[in-house]
């Protein structure tokens, strides 16, 4: 049997358990037929790639969980600078919120195009994704420059340089994203669906909807209860 | 321009470090001269420096690690003679140089000797061990790999140009803040790391997507050697922590060069957090380095005593449970910090917990030994050697969990003389023991036992000499990082100790003369067969060194120890499985990514300590066109014919068939 042949047994019973039958041939013993549980072999690139780029996620998560305690320790840490209440501006955090999920929404849809190979759809949906992206740092750029010409910068107190810095590193996500997605948009246009180019458009849907989940943490943490005290 | 790089970065008045510096760049010049002239360039280019496979990724790794084991280990002679001298006096490392010694000493052996051995040996033998062609991402691997060596780079240029970290190896603050250290040594050291900790959150990635998604057909959890286990539960910690490091250390950064507020003494900053973050990161690292350890005494002690792993399924459970306790520990590290007692108790009562897991295994590899029939080969002694040694270091280490003893024991010798004891009796005797046992697999030929024994026997001596009397100096109430001393009681302990590092000189001798006395003898320590020490997992199914694609066919596993079975069926047939159907394989193809990516962290890294701010845009920007231009390829794999697959797997049944018939009628394999 070569490494070619090591492929999903699609003729073996419900091979990823997703239903009832065969269920008492469980995780131990190798018994089970699914590719990367033991019997069936090395798993597809696809669910390797997948998968490692979940991995990375997660430990991207852990970063952010990092930051996240910091400006839980120091939110209270005002020094003698303002708090969130006195410079967090709800207008423009809700049109950001509200352009990031948009974002999100158009990010799927160009998943869909790509489900149906529709070279126009996906690239239109990956350049609004785009656009909407950046508004978002745009709009986040002109926060930080209004706070930091208010004297409310990062250097006046722990509590703002906790939030410059939490907030400031999912903005440096979200324009690392863009330049990501730029290259995509490019990469799709010039080699077509090829099966490479799609396991990079699944990372980069992973990564987008990532993104968005840690700005909901974002949201709640800094700003709602930030805005609270 | 250059931002704050001047001449004045090269230490001129300070001899040591230049002269050092001096000799490291003639040697490193004579090399590099040697392999142009004599036109190895195009070789190390097409076969090391763009290699994408596992093997060779971990043999330079192995190779970095070992190059940096010595330099941290130069630094561990210069501190060992500073303190035998400097009673009374002022010894010949002035303070700001003793203080960078201790400094890249801690840095050094932890990231750039012991990571990069442990890292290694999991590159090369875990996925011969789970009977597969390569890691889930093979360009990622190399990109892994030169990240690291970037970081290494990094620190040494720190030798000559400029200066290192007088901050200890964690860069505790305030004194790792501007105020106090406003040099470019902290700076080295945390770009060394934020670079270098890339480089290792993306092993960790990568083997973890391996060892969980890629296995031979028929290799279930349960059927997994020891070693790809424990590798594993180590690189689940390094997913876990390393970007806890990277967040820590980018704080640090933000403090230093923006002038943010995270851990300064004034506007609010909590320099305290910075010791509970760094440190839950710092105990993982702890279990990152000696779980895989464990792993590669388990495989040498099973293989040596001749029998299957005893409580194999105790063993996978203890390790699981190492590696989620490890992360509810940290505060061990500072119980002095006043977090209260009930903080403190809970802190100290996980940390003796822990020692149940390992109590688990130290009895699993003695009942292993128990009634088998041991071979003491140099990677046997290592393993016994550290069982002894590890559980001293372990019982200590239990004692400074006890807050009430930590308070007294806390930053003394004692501490350091633990430490030592754990990671040079755990870590680095696997390191040790792991490379002579895997080293026929890596090249074909086992190394001379006779110098490998000596070595293992002068490390041991040379580690109790030295260690055991930092102990006791340490009891003594003398605490670490000491450049002098006043107190006469701790003279002799300290003379004894520096007398230990003597020895472990002689050791370190040792290690040399064997690498090249067994090059010298390569031909009748030559491993015909693959299988050198009777092994009984995967590694040893293949030739010595394997093939590119390792195996000719995925092995087919059909219980634990899926080697053991395929030599008894061949013992008991008295032939060799049929011969397969060869088919066409294909393997990544080689690529200078990970090189030129690591080349441009290099410049970036450099220009950002010393602020030179377009060329750090410039390195940024490449290295971003790097990413591009290799995205951009459209052959991505290499494919090897089944003509040249069956001929080399032929060459192998071959000596298998030879192995055999010498073997004939012999009811077990020898």
């Amino acid at each position: 049997m070569s490494a070619t042949e090591v492929l999903p047994r699609a003729s073996a019973p419900d091979p990823y358990r997703l239903g009832r039958r065969g269920g008492l041939a469980g995780g131990a013993g190798g018994r089970s037929l699914a590719t990367g549980h033991g019997e069936g072999g090395p798993a597809s690139k696809r669910v390797i790639v997948g998968f490692g780029f979940w991995i990375f996620l997660l430990s991207d998560i852990v970063m952010f969980s990092a930051f996240f305690a910091a400006h839980a320790v120091l939110q209270p840490a005002t020094g003698d600078g303002p708090h969130g209440r006195d410079i967090f501006n709800p207008v423009s955090i809700a049109v950001e919120t509200a352009v990031l999920l948009a974002s999100s929404f158009t990010c799927g849809l160009s998943a869909v195009a790509t489900e149906a190979r529709s070279q126009l759809w996906t690239q239109v949906c990956l350049f609004v994704t785009g656009l909407l992206g950046l508004c978002f740092v745009v709009l986040e750029a002109n926060d930080f420059a209004t706070m930091i010409a208010q004297g409310a910068g990062p250097q006046r107190s722990a509590f703002l340089s906790s939030f410059f810095a939490v907030v400031g590193l999912h903005g440096m996500h979200v324009s690392a994203g863009l330049l990501w997605l730029g290259t995509m948009m490019a990469q799709v246009f010039v080699k077509g669906f090829r099966d490479n180019i799609l396991r990079r458009l699944i990372c980069f849907n992973l990564f987008w909807h990532a993104l968005d989940i840690i700005w909901v943490a974002l949201f709640t943490v800094v700003y709602l209860i930030g805005a609270g005290r | 321009m250059l931002g704050k790089l001047t001449w004045d970065a090269i230490p001129w008045d300070q001899p040591i470090p230049l002269v050092a510096g001096s000799v490291v760049a003639l040697v490193i010049l004579a090399v590099v001269a040697w392999i142009v002239l004599a036109g190895h360039l195009p070789y190390l280019w097409r076969e090391w420096i763009t290699s994408v496979d596992h093997k060779r990724i971990g043999v330079m790794y192995v190779l970095l690690g070992l190059v940096m084991l010595l330099r941290g280990f130069i630094d561990a002679v210069m501190m060992r003679s500073q303190q035998a001298l400097a009673f009374h006096a002022a010894g010949y490392l002035p303070p700001e140089h003793y203080d960078q010694i201790f400094s890249a000493h801690g840095t050094i052996m932890i990231f750039f000797a012991a990571m990069p051995l442990m890292i290694g040996l999991m590159n090369l033998v875990v996925p011969l061990q789970l009977g597969v062609r390569d890691v889930a991402f093979p360009t990622l691997n190399s990109t892994s790999f030169w990240l690291t060596a970037t970081g290494a780079l990094l620190v040494n240029i720190s030798l000559v140009v400029g200066e290192f970290a007088r901050t200890g190896w964690l860069a505790y603050p305030p004194l790792s803040e501007l105020p106090y250290s406003p040099g470019v040594g902290v700076d080295y050291y945390v770009w060394a790391l934020l670079i270098s900790g890339v480089g290792t959150l993306m092993t960790g990635i990568n083997f973890v997507t391996t060892i969980l998604k890629i296995r031979a057909p028929g290799m279930s959890y349960m059927r997994m050697s020891m070693f790809c286990w424990t590798a594993l539960a180590s690189n689940l910690l390094i997913v876990a922590a390393f970007p806890i490091l990277t967040a820590t250390l980018l704080m640090l950064t933000l403090d230093r060069y923006l002038g943010f507020h995270f851990f300064t003494n004034e506007a609010g900053g909590n320099m305290m957090m910075f010791i509970n973050l760094i440190w839950a990161w710092g105990h993982p690292e702890v279990y990152i380095l000696v779980l895989p350890a464990f792993g590669i005494y388990s495989e040498v002690i099973s293989t040596f005593s001749s029998k299957p792993l005893f409580g194999y399924r105790s063993m996978v459970v203890a390790t699981m449970f190492i590696c989620l306790v490890s992360f509810m520990v940290w505060l061990h590290h500072f119980f002095t910090m006043g977090a209260g007692a009930d903080v403190n108790a809970f802190f100290g009562i996980s940390t003796s917990i822990i020692a149940v897991g390992t109590g688990v295994k130290v009895y699993n590899w003695m009942f292993t030994m128990y009634g088998g029939r041991i071979r003491f080969a140099t990677p046997m002694l290592w393993s016994v050697g550290f069982i002894v040694t590890f559980v001293l270091g372990g019982m200590t280490g239990v004692l400074l969990a006890v807050p009430p003893a930590d308070f007294q024991l806390h930053n003394s010798l004692f501490l350091v003389a633990h430490f030592h004891n754990v990671i040079i009796g755990g870590v680095l005797f696997a390191g040790f023991a792991g490379l002579t046992y895997w080293f026929p697999k890596a090249f074909g030929f086992r190394l001379a036992e006779s110098w490998g024994k000596a070595a293992f026997w002068l490390s041991l001596l040379g580690f109790y000499v030295t260690f055991v009397p930092l102990y006791v100096a340490g009891l003594l109430g003398m605490t670490r990082r000491l450049q002098h001393y006043e107190v006469a009681a701790w003279r002799p302990w300290v003379v004894v100790a520096g007398i230990g590092i003597v020895v472990m000189v002689g050791a370190l001798a040792c290690q040399v003369i064997q690498l090249i006395v067994s090059i010298r003898r390569r031909g009748e320590l030559r491993d015909v067969t693959g299988d050198p020490w009777d092994g009984r997992s995967l590694e040893w199914a293949t030739a010595s060194p394997p093939p590119a694609f390792n195996f000719a066919v995925l092995p087919e596993v059909h219980g634990e120890e899926p080697y053991w079975g395929i030599k008894r069926r061949a013992i008991a047939t008295q032939q060799l499985a049929a011969e397969p159907r060869y088919a066409a394989i294909e393997i990544p193809r080689n690529s200078p990514t990970g090189f030129i990516t690591a080349f441009f962290s290099t410049i970036t890294g450099f220009a950002f300590i010393w602020h030179i701010w377009w060329l750090a845009a410039a390195g940024l920007i490449a290295a971003y066109a790097v990413f591009v231009w290799f995205a951009w390829r459209d052959v991505e794999e290499l494919v090897v014919p089944a003509e040249d697959v069956a001929r080399l797997d032929r060459a192998r049944r071959q000596a298998r068939e030879a192995w055999l018939a010498a073997h004939a009628g012999a009811g077990e394999p020898a």
